[in-house]
Parts: structure tokens; sequence; C-alpha cells
């Protein structure tokens, strides 16, 4: 955290659906090397949060400033362009590929080659086209799935899935990685196993933005934690702080 | 990508099967002419279908966007060759240049189609490419007053045939002592084309471009998520299609001197997305095959009906055009409810079919 601590500034980010506020006004500052867990009860509008950020849903008021810059509202491709990178709550992959052609599929942002490259063929057209599979083999050993390299993302259990989607997601070269419930659904060991992977992430220099409803995972793993209920910000602390809010307690166990 | 053929040019390990076809390719156009020349012109009609249905396969096969209005580009290629070598406007320009700017053309007509529908996914899309295809026909019976540019309903007459230098493609001549006649050589010429579009087709398959269309098909949201600029490469699928469109057009126009609103009605568009479909969508022979049996089955049928009716009955009962088109639709149920996915289908087509029924 040396010259400049801050990648992400959601500055009063408000999203409604009707009458329905989704968002309501929120801010909040990730730093730059940190993996930051958003947490909140069923609805709290986490996933809104998310679809915001990442180009999928234009917000009503509010901005984000990544890495300085303001995001353009409505373009999911410009945002993981500029180096944010997702996944989603319900896996979206692209099931009747080999898992190694979808993390292929997230080199497109960071290659070249186009409609004459792909009829010539030519020498920088191959050299990519060699560089892209390389890439994608190493991601798969990185995440733990490259045995499963040639299978189709559809026949992969649910937690390869899971990894699959990270490795896809890094492809893209991110700086913030977005994860929307990476644990659901997954055992104690997968859980573990995924833990180990996330910290691994941030070791290699991605900022990690977590949604998720494991608390025991978000507290061990996180080092700030901010909590939303109905739309709002309630809290915004380090885990040890958060646990104890008394706000927090109520939003979860009811009031 | 990841088959051999990247470690070996895929001609090699083929040889003879490719030899094989080499060859029947060849012989083809010399057979037929036994029956005559219009098995010939037959032929050339299969060849021509072929070369649409792997245009438009690369909109509806790889990109997954469903095109109604295909017959558009066709019919944009065919009046762009017909007024440029005409004595219409009295242009008479050679082929060489004509094909490409009618490709050009089309391509940018497909983009101006593209462009306003790329947030309509489905039978949407298919009802705005379908007006599409009507549109440009009726501008062409129409675009003939106040200023008279496309000639109207009565089309263009006295096309200029193919010509390099003094080697027509319109009389017979000889080449190393065989007798080439008219038909004939338009077959070469169009085998050859056939032949580069399936290149484009395979290459484009497996590349980044390819990758993009089939992640696009397979989920637009995970695809915008990874970066990529859905709205471009749908455009660039519609582009690439329509000039395929507009190439095939323009040796159509050359090859019957003749161009009319007529032959570009919305059931030329139906016909050439049946051949994708049937054939097994998206699988380059499946596309060739379902070209090849639309295009000659119906021809066949008209020769082979009355002397069987004939035959059978003394005399004729049904009209052979009528039962054709019976026949046809019938073949067309048979092959939607027996085989789903078409009659020769990518493993993968199959795949997604049988897992959407489960």
């Amino acid at each position: 955290m040396a010259e400049q601590p801050t990648l992400l500034a959601a500055r009063e980010v408000a999203k409604h659906f009707g009458g329905v506020k989704a968002l309501h006004d929120v801010s909040l500052t990730i730093h730059r090397g940190e993996i930051y867990g958003l947490i909140g009860p069923n609805g709290a509008g986490k996933t809104t949060f998310f679809n915001c950020l990442t180009g999928l849903y234009r917000n009503e008021s509010g901005h984000f400033l990544f890495d300085g810059v303001k995001l353009e509202a409505d373009a999911p491709h410009k945002a993981a362009e500029v180096g944010i990178a997702r996944t989603f709550q319900n896996i979206r992959l692209f099931g009747n590929m080999t898992a190694i052609e979808n993390v292929m599929v997230g080199r497109h942002l960071r290659t070249r080659a186009g409609v004459f490259g792909a009829i010539s063929r030519n020498s920088a057209t191959r050299a990519e086209e060699a560089a892209i599979a390389r890439r994608a083999d190493e991601l798969l050993h990185y995440v733990g799935i490259h045995e499963r390299a040639h299978d189709y993302a559809r026949h992969l259990s649910y937690g390869d899935q899971r990894r699959l989607e990270i490795a896809r997601a890094l492809a893209t070269e991110p700086k913030l990685l977005a994860l929307d419930e990476p644990a659901a659904g997954m055992n104690g060991t997968e859980t573990e196993a995924l833990r180990v992977l996330v910290e691994g992430i941030r070791r290699d220099g991605v900022t990690v933005l977590l949604i998720e409803h494991d608390v025991k995972l978000v507290m061990g793993l996180c080092d700030r934690v901010a909590v939303l209920d109905y739309g709002e910000k309630i809290c915004e602390d380090v885990p040890a702080v958060v646990q104890k809010d008394a706000r927090v307690i109520e939003a979860y166990l009811g009031g | 990508m990841n088959g051999p053929s990247t470690k070996h040019p895929y001609w090699r390990q083929h040889w003879l099967g490719l030899m094989l076809v080499v060859g029947v390719l060849l012989a083809v156009p010399f057979v037929a002419a036994l029956g005559g020349q219009a098995w010939v012109r037959i032929a050339n009609f299969a060849i021509l279908y072929v070369f649409l249905a792997l245009g438009l396969n690369i909109v509806v096969g790889y990109a997954g966007l469903l095109d109604l209005g295909y017959v558009a580009f066709y019919a944009v290629g065919a009046y762009c060759y017909a007024l440029l070598a005409s004595p219409h406007f009295g242009i008479h320009l050679p082929f060489w240049v004509i094909l490409p700017c009618g490709a050009a053309l089309a391509c940018l007509f497909g983009v101006l189609l593209g462009a306003p529908t790329l947030k309509l996914r489905g039978d949407y899309l298919a009802i705005v490419t379908l007006g599409f295809g009507e549109i440009i026909r009726i501008f062409m019976n129409n675009l003939n007053a106040p200023i008279n540019i496309t000639n109207g309903a009565q089309g263009i007459t006295l096309i200029d045939p193919v010509r390099i230098g003094d080697f027509s493609f319109a009389r017979t001549s000889t080449v190393f002592g065989i007798a080439i006649s008219g038909p004939q050589k338009y077959y070469f010429l169009l085998v050859a084309l056939a032949a580069l579009v399936i290149v484009v087709n395979i290459r484009l398959q497996n590349s980044r471009i390819g990758r993009a269309w089939q992640a696009i098909r397979e989920d637009e949201v995970a695809a915008k998520a990874c970066g990529i600029n859905t709205r471009n490469i749908k455009l660039l699928a519609f582009a690439m299609g329509a000039s395929f469109g507009g190439i095939a057009g323009g040796v159509f126009a050359a090859m019957q001197g003749f161009v009319s609103p007529e032959s570009f009605s919305l059931m030329e568009s139906i016909t050439i997305l049946a051949m994708v479909v049937l054939g097994g969508m998206g699988h380059i022979p499946g596309v060739i095959l379902g070209a090849i049996l639309l295009t000659g089955l119906p021809e066949a049928l008209r020769y082979g009906i009355e002397p069987l009716q004939k035959a059978v009955f003394g005399r004729m009962i049904i009209d052979p055009e009528s039962l054709r088109m019976l026949v046809f639709g019938l073949a067309l149920v048979l092959v939607m409810r027996f085989r789903p996915a078409g009659l020769w289908p990518s493993s993968l087509r199959r795949r997604e079919l049988a897992e959407a029924t489960d």
C-alpha cells in the first residue's frame, strides 16, 4: 500500500427497480491488494452492487472511480478492459466449450487477431494462438483443474466449475477480481481449498472483492468487510469490529 | 486447434480423400454434360447454394443469429453486378472489379441491418431480418421511377458474362484439346469460390473471433463480462456473412445474364436457411450436404416423377411441380422429427440438443 492505496471507490451509487431501492447511495473504498468482503442478508443488494460495478446494470446516480478513472456505466466489456473481472452467483460458463476454451475466451480482451489474421493464419496469429493456449493451460494449473482441460465445462463438477470461472476471469488480467458467492454450495473441504486459492490470488497481486454468505470464510479471509442491509451500507470495518456491531447483529438476527 | 492438424497440415493426413474429392469435382461437369447442359447448370446452382449456405452458416451457425433475410445480400450483390456490367447504364466493368464491389456493398448493408438489431435475439431478430429481406426486394421492384435504376419488375437483361481478356464464359472454348462449355466454366469458377469460403469457415471457427462467436451463442452476458465487445463481434458476423452473399449474387447475375426481383423472394432466404439447418448448423460438411441435397433432390424429382407416373399409371396424375413441393416439405418434416440436429451435425450440436431435451 505504497503510493496510491485506493483501487476502487464507489461514490453514492444508487439503483432502483421500480419503487424498490436496491442500492441507496452506497459508498465504499477498496484498497489495493486487500481482500474486501461484501456481506448482508438475502436481497440486501450485494449482487446489484456487483452488476452496477461490472456494467451489467446502469446505476441511476453515483459513480465508480477505478484506479483513479471514472467507470462508464452500462458497458461490461469496458469494465473488463480497465481490469475488473467477475464470476457469477449462478455459474455462467460456456457449457458446450471445453474448460480450456472457456479460459481462452477470457484471453480475447488481451489479444488482437482479427478476421484477416484468422483467415490468413499468418505467423503473428499462430504465435498469438499458441500464447493464448499456453496461458490458458497455466491458469488451469493455477486453479488446479488442468486434468479436466479438454472436458466440456458443463460436465465438470460444481466445485470445478467455480474454479474454472475464476480461471476465466483471471485470464482477462484483472486488477480487481470480483467473486459473487464463490463458496455457495461447497462442502467444508472445498471451501477450505477455495480459501487457499483466493489467498494465493491476492498474493499474486490481484485485489479481491468477495460477496459471501459463509460468515466463517469471510471473517477468516477478508481484511475489511462492508455490510449491506436493504440497499444501505450499515457498516464497513475490519472483521473483528463488524462482528460486534449492533446494527449488523440486528440485520442478521432480525429486529 | 488441439487436434493433430496443428502438427501436420490437414492435406497431408487426408491426401487420399482429398484427391478423391478433387477427382469427383473435376468429373462432375463432364458427367453431367452427358445428360445435357441443363444438368451442368443444376450442378452450378448446387455449388452456388453451397457457397451461400456457408456464408449464412457464419451468421446462423457460428454466431447464432437467426437471419431470415439473407437473400437481401444476395440481391445486393446481383444488382451491383447487373448495374455495373450491362447496357442498362452502359457501364461494362470487368468481373474482378465488380465482385469485390458487390461484396463490399453487401457488407455495408450487413452492417446497416446488423446495427439496429443487435439487441434482438431469436424470434425477434428473425422477424426484423425477414422484413429487411422484403424491403430490399420491394426496393428493387420499385426503383424504376422517378429515375430508372433497377428497371423494376422487368429486371435487367443482357448482363455481361464473366470474361478474362478474350476468354469469355459465355461460349464454348477448347482448353488442352478439351471442349469446355460456358456452364462448365462457371462450374469451375464456383468450385474455386466454394473452396475459398470453406477455408474461411474452417479458419474462422478455430480462431479468436470464432471462439468469441461461440461464447456469445452460449451466454451473451458472460461473454460481455469476459471483455468481448459483443456489438462489434456480432456486427462482424453479419458483415462477413453478407459479403459472401454479395459475391454469390454477382456470380449469379453473370451466370444467368438476367436479374429480376423475383429471384430474391422470401422463399429463397428460407431455402438457404433450411440448407444450413437441415444439413447441420455450424458443421461445414453438413451444410454442404444440405445445400447439395436441397438443390439436387427437387431437380431429380422433377425429372424423375413424370416418367415414373407414366410407367405406373400410364398417364400423369399429379403435376410434378406440385408433387415436388409436397415431397420437399415431407422430407423437411421427417428430418426435423428424426434428426433434429440435422443430417450431419457436429458432435457439439448433437450434444446441445440432447441435453436440451433431457
